[in-house]
C-alpha cells in the first residue's frame, strides 16, 4: 500500500503559485523599471480622471452654492424697493404712510415693514452712550436704522433683553431705541435695569431692548433701530429710493406676495415699486446642469479612452520587449495565468496610479476655483472614492489584450530570443 | 518496516530522464525533424554532457528534457512520470519544482539586482517570501558573488552573469540542472570556474545535464551523448 501511495504522490505535483503580494511587488518593479515611460503612459488616465473629478466637483460646488442661497429663509423673503424716482424725477416717495398695514393685509404675509438708514449730520456726530462731549462710543460709526415695527418683526429677531417697540411707540413717535447686540457692546450697554439711553446726534433715546440675533438683515446687529415715524420727525424723510420694505411670508406665498405687493401699496402707481421675489430654485438648477458640463464629461471620457489606448500600447510593447523575461518566468514555473496576472496588475496599477494623481489634481482644481470665487469647495466622498477605481478599471481593460498575448507566448519560443 | 514488502525492496528509484522513442519534428512548413526518435536513460546523480555541432538539435533536446517543449512522438518520463499524460498545469509545476535552467544567453532581468534575479526562481514554487532573500544570498555566496548582491546585470562581467544564472538555477534546489552552453560566452578562466561550480553541485547529488559544442567541456562529464543531425548516440569515453 505504502509504495503505491508514494508513487501517486510523485505524480501529483504541487501546483505553481503566484501570491498576491508577489504579484503586486513584481508589477510595481515592472512599472518602476521605466519610470519616465510609466509616467507618460499614466498621463492619459491622469487627465481623464482629473477632468471627471473636476467637473463633478465643480458641479457639486456650484449647486451647493445655490443650496446655500436658496434656503427656507430666503424662500419666504420678499423685498420691495422704491424706484419712484427712477420712473419720475418729481415723484413723491413710493411708499405710502400706511405701507405696513397695506401689505400685512395680503394673504400669506407674516410681517412687513419699511425701513431706511438714517443719514446723520457728521457735525453733530453719531451714536453715543452719553450726551455730546461725553467719551463713550466715539470710535466706530454705529448705523441708525429707521424701521417700522413690522420691519423689525420681519427680520425675526431674538431678544436677549427687553422688548421691541410696537405700533403704539411708532404711532406716538416715542424716542425709544432697540440695539443690536454688536451696537450695544460698542456703546458699553450691558443691562437695561439702569434705564440706559443713547444719544443720536443730540437726541436722547431710551433703550428698551437689545437684540441678540436676527435671521434676516444681519446688519441690524451693528445698528440702533428707532421707529421710522420718530426718525422722520427728527431728521425728515429720506431722499428718494432710500426706503425699502422687508416682507416675511408664509412658505410658498412669496411669489404671490411679490406679484401683489406693488399694487396693494400704490394702486395708482404700482410701477413706482419693485418687488424682488426669492429666486426660483428650478431655474437656478437648470442653469447649472448645462451643456458645458456634459461637454466636459464627454471630454473626460475621451481622455480616459486615450489613456486606455496609451496603456494598452505601452503594455503591448512591454510584452514584446520582455518576451525573454516571459520565457524565463515560464521556465521557472510560472503558468500562463501568472503571466497574465502580472501584466494585468502592471497595467491596472498604472491606471490606478494615474487615477490617484488625477483625483488629487481634480480636487485641487475644484479647491482652487472655489477659493478664487470665494465658494465653499464641495467634492462628494463618493467621487473621491470611485475616481481612482475608474483609473484602475481603465488600466485593467487596457491590459486585457496584451496580458492575454503574453500568456500565449510559448516558453521555448520566448527563450530562443 | 523494512521487512514489510520484500518484493518491492529491489525496486530502484525511477531514472530522472527516460526517453522511449521520443523525437520531435517542428511542424513547419516545411517540417523540420530536429530530433530523431531515440531511447535514452539518465539516472539520478549522473553528470551527462550533450555534444554536437550547431543546429544539430541540442537545444531541442534540452527543451524536451526541461518540459519547455513536448516530443511529437514517443514518450518522455521525468522521475518516472509520463509527461505526455500531464496537462500544461502539471508540466509547469514540475518544471518549476524539479528543474533548474542555465541558459546560453543568461536571461537575467536587466533592471533587477543580482539578488532579485536569483529570488525570481522562488516566486512560483511556494518558497515563503521571508526565506527568499536569505536563500538567494546563500546561492550567490556559493557561486562566489557574495560581494555583488546589489549589482544589476549590466554592471556584471560575462562570467559573473553566468554565475548569477547558475545561482538562480540552484536556489530552488532542483533535482535536475540543465545547462545550455554554460561556457559558450566565457573565456577559459571563467569557463573553468563555472565547470568547477557544476562539479561541486554534482558532488552534492544533483543530476547535471550540460549541452556544449566544445569537446573539451564535453569530456568534463561522467558520460557524453553525441548528437548529429538530430540523431542521439552514446559516445564512447576514451
Ligand atoms: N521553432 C522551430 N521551427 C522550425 N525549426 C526549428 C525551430 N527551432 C529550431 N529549429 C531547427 O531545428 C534544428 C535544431 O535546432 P536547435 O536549436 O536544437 O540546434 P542547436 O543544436 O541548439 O544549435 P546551436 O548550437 O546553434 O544552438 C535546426 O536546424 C533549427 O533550424
Ligand atoms: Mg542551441
Amino acid at each position: 500500500m505504502r509504495p503505491r501511495r508514494s508513487r501517486t504522490a510523485a505524480v501529483r505535483v504541487e501546483p505553481s503559485r503566484f501570491a498576491v503580494r508577489d504579484t503586486l511587488s513584481e508589477s510595481l518593479a515592472g512599472i518602476l523599471q521605466r519610470p519616465a515611460r510609466s509616467a507618460l503612459t499614466a498621463l492619459g488616465t491622469v487627465l481623464g480622471v482629473g477632468t471627471f473629478v473636476a467637473v463633478l466637483g465643480l458641479t457639486a460646488t456650484t449647486s451647493s452654492q445655490i443650496d446655500g442661497r436658496f434656503n427656507l429663509l430666503t424662500a419666504t423673503e420678499v423685498t420691495v424697493e422704491d424706484i419712484a424716482r427712477e420712473q419720475n424725477a418729481f415723484a413723491e416717495p413710493g411708499f405710502p404712510a400706511d405701507a405696513d398695514l397695506r401689505v400685512e393685509r395680503l394673504g400669506g404675509v407674516r410681517h412687513a415693514g419699511v425701513f431706511h438708514t438714517v443719514r446723520l449730520d457728521p457735525a453733530t456726530g453719531g451714536v453715543r452712550a452719553a450726551p455730546v462731549g461725553g467719551g463713550a462710543g466715539g470710535g466706530e460709526r454705529t448705523d441708525v436704522v429707521a424701521a417700522s415695527p413690522g420691519a423689525l418683526r420681519a427680520a425675526v429677531p431674538r431678544l436677549c433683553q427687553g422688548r421691541l417697540y410696537d405700533e403704539y411707540h411708532s404711532g406716538t413717535r416715542q424716542r425709544v431705541a432697540v440695539l443690536g447686540s454688536g451696537a450695544a457692546a460698542r456703546l458699553g450697554i450691558t443691562t437695561l435695569d439702569t434705564g440706559p439711553a443713547v444719544f443720536i446726534g443730540a437726541e436722547p433715546f431710551t433703550v428698551i431692548g437689545i437684540i441678540e440675533d436676527v435671521e434676516r438683515k444681519a446688519e441690524l446687529l451693528l445698528s440702533v433701530a428707532v421707529p421710522r415715524t420718530t426718525a422722520e420727525e427728527i431728521w425728515g424723510a429720506p431722499g428718494g429710493g432710500g426706503t425699502t420694505m422687508l416682507v416675511a411670508t408664509e412658505v410658498g406665498a412669496a411669489q404671490q406676495v411679490a406679484r401683489l405687493a406693488p399694487t396693494a401699496l400704490r394702486p395708482d402707481h404700482p410701477e413706482y415699486l419693485k418687488a424682488v421675489p426669492p429666486p426660483d430654485p428650478r431655474t437656478l438648477r437648470s442653469g447649472v446642469t448645462s451643456d458645458l458640463e456634459q461637454l466636459f464629461l464627454i471630454l473626460a471620457g475621451i481622455c480616459l479612452v486615450i489613456g486606455a489606448v496609451g496603456i494598452a500600447n505601452t503594455t503591448l510593447v512591454a510584452v514584446l520587449e520582455r518576451t525573454g523575461e516571459i520565457g524565463l518566468r515560464r521556465a521557472l514555473g510560472a503558468r500562463g495565468r501568472h503571466i497574465t496576472t502580472q501584466f494585468l496588475a502592471e497595467s491596472g496599477a498604472l491606471g490606478a496610479l494615474g487615477g490617484l494623481v488625477g483625483t488629487s489634481l481634480g480636487t485641487l482644481t475644484v479647491v482652487g476655483v472655489a477659493v478664487v470665487r470665494d465658494w465653499t469647495p464641495v467634492v462628494h466622498p463618493a467621487t473621491v472614492a470611485t475616481a481612482p477605481l475608474l483609473g484602475l478599471v481603465t488600466g485593467l481593460l487596457a491590459g486585457l489584450y496584451p496580458a492575454w498575448r503574453a500568456a500565449r507566448i510559448q516558453p521555448a519560443e520566448a527563450l530562443r530570443r | 518496516m523494512s521487512t514489510a514488502a520484500p518484493r518491492l525492496q529491489p525496486q530502484l528509484p525511477p531514472p530522472v530522464i527516460e526517453f522511449r522513442q521520443a523525437g520531435l519534428t517542428y511542424p513547419g512548413p516545411p517540417p523540420v525533424p530536429a530530433l530523431t526518435a531515440c531511447d535514452l536513460t539518465i539516472q539520478h546523480g549522473e553528470f551527462v554532457t550533450v555534444v554536437g555541432p550547431s543546429g544539430s538539435g541540442k537545444s531541442t533536446f534540452l527543451n524536451i528534457v526541461g518540459l519547455l517543449d513536448a516530443p511529437t512522438e514517443g514518450r518522455y518520463l521525468l522521475d518516472g512520470i509520463d509527461t505526455g499524460s500531464l496537462g500544461d498545469h502539471d508540466r509547469t509545476a514540475l518544471r518549476g519544482r524539479r528543474i533548474g535552467f542555465v541558459f546560453q544567453s543568461f536571461h537575467l532581468l536587466p533592471h533587477r539586482s543580482a539578488l532579485e534575479n536569483v529570488a525570481v526562481a522562488m516566486l512560483y514554487n511556494g518558497v515563503p517570501r521571508k526565506e527568499r532573500p536569505a536563500r538567494a544570498r546563500e546561492a550567490l555566496v556559493r557561486v562566489g558573488l557574495g560581494h555583488r548582491l546589489a549589482a544589476v546585470p549590466s554592471r556584471l562581467s560575462g562570467g559573473e552573469r553566468q554565475r548569477v544564472a547558475i545561482a538562480r538555477a540552484l536556489v530552488a534546489r532542483p533535482s535536475l540542472l540543465l545547462c545550455d552552453e554554460p561556457t559558450g560566452n566565457l573565456d577559459s578562466a571563467n569557463a573553468d570556474t563555472v565547470l568547477a561550480l557544476l562539479d561541486e553541485l554534482h558532488d552534492d547529488g544533483m543530476t547535471v545535464l550540460v549541452i556544449t559544442h566544445d569537446q573539451e567541456v564535453a569530456a568534463h562529464g561522467g558520460r557524453t551523448v553525441a548528437i548529429r543531425d538530430g540523431v542521439l548516440r552514446e559516445q564512447a569515453r576514451v
